[in-house]
């Protein structure tokens, strides 16, 4: 068998990845496996190697800060964030505020975090807006908008992260409080 | 301290104790993202920064009631093969094995705790447990981020939660898995299915990849993939709920198969068995595929109950760097299937043929 990259040395390497719910298989030398770096079976994306395969599997279209933007804590840019999808630092989410919740709604169809708090951030009072009814009146706000411009994908999308959500709401609704 | 070779000498105790649905569910884990404020993530920091970010949170990780007697080690003092054990055992990430200054593991004595410093976040902590065992798996790991957020200043926002390296980790942190056992899916032609249902509830599957083609001994992990707009139970109870149904379904798939098809899993199980037995020259995928018949094997009540803890060790032993560190050298792939061949042979050796009786008549009983 060949290997798939070079089509020249015998492969030596086979790797099985599930990506979208198919298993994909690609067999590898051992020179283009080294180059490839997927000599560790967890950490690589076999989209990725497969030509035209998948490529738009991590990261949506979407535009995170603004265009020249920069941490000043420590001086990360847009452009590294649209090279590595990583953030340098905390402060980041601050600097790059603009944008960041519909890339966070496209990654997790939510943009507010629910769940542990630390202890010295509780006494004081939560943000505006962060509690979940308003979550979900949110998310119907904007399955009217989807509904309106025929956008059926995503509406029933957010049809999806609604049902979520108020299932979310029951569980919380019968969980006690962290005592404090 | 523990030395590495005390850790090498013990397979995970997770690897030997019972756990709840432990026939098809093989381990539990849940893991943590945490970072320090007024630091840079580790993937931006420069190494002068790691190393100091290291000297604040090791101290803290080692004096956890938890930690005590725990193995706690820089990165870059473990050889690339010690390194590739603990990949192998699940204990640090290939990522973090891969890294170099500033990065340190810290593990407990029975390998159901583990904590890297300066992964792409700065604290990531991890919990494994025998079976389906989640939510006590993140108890664990509860009681721990409790005790090291009163000590290191964590980086959370009040509306985006614990702040992460990448925006996928972002709230909660938490990432759960399970490693399934699911022969009967894969046997019958039902696995795509599942995992595509899995995939529809925003839940992602993977395999057990490495050398084989196909996903390794039917072994696959599944794992929530959002962690921002749900609490840690919510995320728990949902993949919970999930796999209760993959076993059901796995169940089913068994049940079926030994109805409809006993020959043929008779054959898979006896093959199996002959060539673990007798093999001298064993690669990687065969070895591994063939434990998974026999797990299935167990399950189904042709081997003893008590060979499946033999089997978990095994999957774990027979891999590369295992390997290595058993010879004390380095080896080639052909002396690699050596020597495999030769420990499945010693560890199976007492593993008496497999007896069918019980489950052509369990299915007679059933009708």
């Amino acid at each position: 068998m060949n290997c798939d990259s070079c089509h020249n040395e015998n492969a030596t390497i086979y790797l099985t990845q599930l990506v979208e719910g198919k298993m994909q298989k690609v067999n590898l030398c051992g020179n283009c496996a080294e180059e490839k770096g997927v000599t560790d079976p967890t950490g690589f994306d076999l989209a990725d190697l497969l030509e035209g395969a998948g490529t738009e599997t991590t990261t949506p279209a979407v535009v995170v800060g603004e265009d020249g933007e920069s941490c000043e804590f420590c001086g990360f840019t847009q452009v590294d964030f649209k090279k590595t999808g990583r953030f340098g630092c905390g402060h980041c989410y601050q600097v790059f505020r603009e944008g960041l919740d519909n890339l966070l709604e496209a990654m997790h169809r939510n943009s507010e975090h629910h769940g542990k708090v630390p202890e010295h951030f509780i006494d004081t009072a939560p943000p505006e807006g962060s509690d979940l009814t308003s979550g979900i009146s949110d998310l119907h706000a904007l399955l009217d908008e989807a509904i309106k411009i025929e956008d059926y994908e995503e509406a029933a999308r957010l049809r999806d992260s609604i049902a979520q959500l108020e299932d979310v709401d029951k569980v919380l609704g019968e969980e006690p409080k962290k005592p404090e | 301290m523990m030395r590495f070779s005390t850790l090498l000498r013990k397979p995970a105790e997770w690897m030997r104790t019972d756990g709840p649905h432990n026939d098809i569910v093989v381990s539990s884990r849940i893991r943590l993202a945490r970072n320090l404020s007024e630091h840079a993530f580790p993937g931006w920091a420069h190494p002068e920064e790691r190393l100091k970010l290291l000297d604040i949170v090791r101290p803290a990780v080692e004096n956890l009631p938890e930690m005590q007697d725990a193995f706690s080690q820089e990165m870059t003092k473990l050889s690339a093969i010690e390194k590739q054990v603990l990949v192998e055992r699940h204990l640090v990430s290939r990522e973090h094995a891969a890294k170099s200054s500033g990065c340190a593991t810290v593990m407990n004595r029975n390998q159901s705790i583990s904590i890297m410093i300066n992964e792409e976040d700065h604290l990531r902590i991890q919990s494994l447990r025998p079976g389906l065992q989640l939510m006590k798996a993140y108890q664990v790991l509860d009681k721990i981020d409790d005790e090291l957020e009163s000590q290191l200043p964590y980086a959370f926002d009040r509306k985006y939660g614990y702040l992460t390296a990448c925006p996928t980790n972002l709230g909660t942190g938490l990432r759960a898995s399970a490693m399934l056992h699911l022969p009967g899916l894969v046997l019958s032609d039902q696995i795509n299915q599942t995992i595509q249902a899995a995939n529809k509830i925003g839940l992602a599957v993977r395999g057990l990849y490495g050398e084989g083609t196909e996903a390794l001994a039917n072994l696959f992990q599944i794992s929530n993939q959002t962690t921002l707009g749900q609490d840690e139970k919510s995320i728990i109870q949902h993949l919970d709920k999930v796999i209760s149904r993959i076993i059901d379904n796995e169940e089913n798939a068994r049940r079926k198969l030994v109805e409809d098809q006993p020959t043929m899993l008779q054959d898979q199980i006896g093959r199996a068995y002959a060539t673990l037995r007798f093999a001298y020259i064993i690669p990687s995928k065969e070895a591994m595929n063939f434990l998974s018949m026999i797990r299935l094997g167990i399950d189904l009540g042709a081997f003893n109950a008590e060979e499946r803890d033999v089997i978990n060790v095994l999957l774990t032993e027979i891999q590369p760097a295992h390997l290595q560190i058993e010879a004390k050298r380095k080896l080639n792939a052909a002396e690699r299937d050596v020597l495999r061949a030769e420990i499945v042979r010693r560890h199976l050796k007492n593993l008496t043929e497999p007896c069918f009786d019980d489950i052509l008549h369990k299915d007679l009983d059933d009708e």
